[in-house]
């Protein structure tokens, strides 16, 4: 299949063309939503933090928003924030990329000014994006993001094999795929350890691992209770290990060439990539997208109805009662490889097939029901 | 028609892919290998979770995917429901 997209100045590949207007900070979400509601074409992307944050946490922060910005689906973005020196920092992270954005801050203007000003940027940033084509685009220059959810035992058997096989395509293909959910690696941690490129690699996803263990230790407390989920039991899942190696099944089988921070972009060599996350969808999904991913393989047992602002999000089911009750939120329904009535690479075909229709401009169901679960990942309390 | 699928040849259990009486007997498939067993159920299993496929003393770890994924909490027949009630995390 021929592939469509749009090229940005930086030269990334991006398969949507939003407009977003991004707020810095949680105050400013209202100004934000305001210039949303206004102009049509343009998308608010409200969160809870940004003030008072120090350290790592505030790092984390700026990476989130400057790389939302960054991110190949954006055409365009409007930062707004109280304060101009944080607000013109994320602006002019984003703005290295080429694409059109502007700062606007509330203090020593009002919102209700700020509001009008940014209206206007935005009509004219929703005019520019309207005009861009989309262009023929490789595989090679897609990042593309993969986490499960709701997991049953039919992920581990259906639908985690299914986008494990398409991941080696594209790894093959020369594209980027990122992969994380830390914590839930627990049990199969050894693998993926084992198939990082180098040493250096396997120290560093090491360090993160163990790292994220400890912190949960550090509570006084374990997973017990929250990991597997009462959804994951319900599905047939009995521990940790049992669900981590049905996730694991969705990264395929090639060596991972990269250990990313939360957020991080890759850098260096395509091929698939460890970040450093939650396994919680929306935090996750936020991080991956930040990083650049421009479509997300999201694998459903119980059915998760996760959705991104910026990304599309495909999913997929092979639980057949998950596929019938709740086939609005189901793009490809996998169940027949637990029938043995689809063979893996069909199921493979067909996602691949998906994707290359997402990337064209085809509406995954999250998009068509309005999911755009936007969610900070935030390391420790505010100052 | 096979009613379980096991990922690997020599895992403990195997995955229920339609609802499982007690006293039937099962025709369980190898995803790996296309290897079939067959397991008489002793009890009901639900779709989408886990039926023995054979004894595990309490204790031992159990195995699926060909790597440990828990401990079983108490002596498990061939043919038993498997889940919370007799398997535990080997983690915490």
């Amino acid at each position: 299949m021929e592939l469509h997209g749009y090229r940005r100045p930086d030269g990334s590949v991006g398969v949507r063309n939003h407009v977003i207007v991004l707020p810095v900070d949680d105050i400013s979400n209202a100004a934000c939503e305001a210039v949303a509601s206004k102009i049509k074409g343009t998308i608010a992307l409200p969160h809870a933090y940004g003030r008072l944050q120090y350290g790592e946490d505030l790092d984390l922060h700026f990476r989130t928003m400057i790389g939302t910005g960054a991110n190949p689906n954006v055409a365009a973005a409007i930062v707004i924030g109280i304060e101009p020196t944080w607000t013109e920092r994320i602006v002019e992270g984003i703005a290295a990329t080429g694409k059109p954005v502007a700062g606007f801050s509330i203090e020593g203007s009002g919102e209700l000014e700020i509001v009008r000003q940014a209206c206007w940027t935005a009509i004219d940033f929703v005019q520019q994006a309207s005009e861009q084509q989309r262009e023929r685009i490789e595989l090679s220059e897609l990042t593309v993001s993969i986490k499960c959810g709701e997991s049953d035992t039919t992920t581990g058997l259906g639908s985690c094999p299914t986008v494990g096989a398409v991941v080696d395509r594209l790894v093959d293909a020369g594209a980027t795929v990122l992969f994380g959910e830390t914590s839930e690696l627990t049990g199969g941690e050894h693998l993926v350890a084992a198939r990082m490129a180098t040493d250096e690699l396997r120290e560093a996803f090491l360090t993160a691992y163990d790292g994220y263990v400890a912190e949960i230790a550090a509570g006084g407390v374990d997973l017990m209770g929250s990991q597997p989920t009462q959804g994951n039991i319900a599905g047939g899942l009995s521990t940790i290990e049992e669900k981590a190696l049905g996730n694991i099944q969705k990264t395929g089988s090639r060596p991972v060439v990269g250990v990313l921070k939360p957020a991080e972009r890759p850098a260096g060599d395509r091929g698939l990539y460890f970040m450093d996350t939650s396994s919680a969808a929306a935090e996750c999904i936020t991080l991956m997208a930040s990083a650049g991913a421009v479509v997300h393989f999201f694998p459903t047992g119980q059915g998760n109805i996760i959705g991104n602002p910026i990304e599309p999000v495909i999913k997929l089911t092979a639980n057949a009662l998950t596929a019938a009750t709740m086939s609005e939120h189901v793009d490809l329904d996998v169940s027949g490889l637990l029938t043995r009535d689809l063979r893996l690479a069909d199921a493979a075909d067909r996602l691949l097939e998906l994707l290359g229709r997402t990337v064209n401009g085809r509406v995954t169901a999250a998009e068509a029901l309005g999911h755009r679960e936007f969610v900070m990942t935030k390391l420790y309390r505010s100052a | 028609m096979h009613k379980a699928l096991a990922h690997n040849r020599g895992d403990d259990v195997a995955v229920a892919v339609t609802a499982i009486s007690a006293g039937e007997d099962v025709l369980v498939l190898y995803v790996d290998d296309d290897g079939e067993l067959t397991v008489r159920a002793q009890a009901d299993v639900p779709y989408g979770h886990k039926v023995a496929l054979q004894p595990l003393a309490a204790g031992a770890p159990v195995t699926e995917y060909s790597t440990q994924v828990g401990v079983a909490r108490t002596n498990i027949a061939a043919g038993d429901y498997v889940h919370t009630h007799n398997v535990k995390t080997a983690r915490w």
